[in-house]
């Protein structure tokens, strides 16, 4: 098992990533400076979350168009499994790998706090053991849009891999912290071998963090 | 050569900040205002031969990188 964390001016999560990886598959991850023009054979490439360049123009564009990228883009198209959280899922829309758009929350405030995702997808690398689970959100813009064609396509292909639900699983106006389209927290590429989703699972992985349930994403593709 | 760049949501997509402005406007006694959109505005100073080229080019930044076509509409003007 190898895997990378990128690492932009600006993430704060990726350590909190690799500890997680490190603890839950026992293998240290390799940290990526985004400056690197190339990764080594991967099994998972996470783009962390936090405020890369300080969320110039649009939270994720300037990242998108660091060198690094160019060699995700690439892998991420050859199948390697990508993971972007937060900021990370940001950075992979802007980079086109996946589709929509992350807008200011509808609220006009920054979340923190626990949530609660149900998956829609099953079948994937990183959902296929998905159940509903708790997690921590943190962002000013993670409010997801699509246009009607784009959500038509990505509902007719199972992209859609997380919607913030309440404690019964209901997906509901009223577990939409965010204003999310379809109350979307995280959704797939084409091929399901890239994840974007806002909730952060690293935050959700150990005993001390109060809540185990992210431990399951990183156990799907890394066991 | 100097261009100028606005970027706007597009029409279908809520605004949520142009809401609070109209509504803050509204309390200030502007009670005729019918909707506030909010956008960027960016100046790029560039080398051309000519205002094609120029106008050529400031719309591959803009698709590129200064809009999110998704969500957003832009406006070139080259002076």
């Amino acid at each position: 098992m190898k895997s990378h964390v990128i690492v932009f001016p600006g993430s704060n999560c990726d350590r909190d990533v690799a500890v997680a990886i490190k603890n839950i598959s026992s293998h240290q991850p390799q940290m990526v400076w985004h400056k690197e023009t190339s990764i080594n054979q991967s099994d998972l490439i996470v783009v962390p979350g936090g405020f890369s360049y300080g969320d110039y123009l649009r939270c994720g564009a300037m990242a998108s168009t660091s060198p690094i990228m160019q060699d995700i883009v690439k892998k991420a198209k050859e199948g390697v499994p990508v993971l972007g959280i937060c900021n990370g899922f940001q950075i992979l829309i802007e980079s086109g790998l996946l589709d929509g758009a992350l807008m200011r929350n509808s609220s006009l405030s920054f979340i923190c706090r626990d949530i609660l995702i149900k998956p829609k997808n099953q079948s994937s690398v990183f959902t296929k053991n998905a159940q509903v689970a708790k997690m921590p959100i943190a962002h000013n813009e993670g409010n997801f849009f699509v246009t009607s064609e784009q959500l038509k396509k990505i509902q007719d292909n199972d992209q859609i891999a997380f919607q913030y639900c309440d404690e019964n699983g209901n997906v509901s106006e009223h577990s939409n912290p965010n204003g999310s389209l379809e109350n979307i927290a995280g959704i797939l590429n084409e091929n399901k071998n890239v994840l974007g989703m806002m909730p952060h699972p690293e935050r959700a992985a150990e005993l001390a963090h109060g809540c185990e349930d992210g431990k399951t994403i990183f156990e799907s593709i890394l066991n | 050569m100097l261009a100028k760049i606005y970027i706007t949501l597009k029409k279908d997509v809520l605004d949520p900040q142009g809401s609070v402005i109209a509504n803050s406007l509204k309390s200030l006694g502007f009670n005729n205002i019918a909707d506030v959109r909010q956008g960027k505005f960016i100046e790029i100073k560039l080398d051309s031969e000519n205002k094609e080229t120029a106008n050529k080019q400031i719309n591959e930044m803009c698709e590129k990188l200064l809009a999110n076509l998704v969500i957003e509409d832009y406006k070139v003007e080259i002076d």
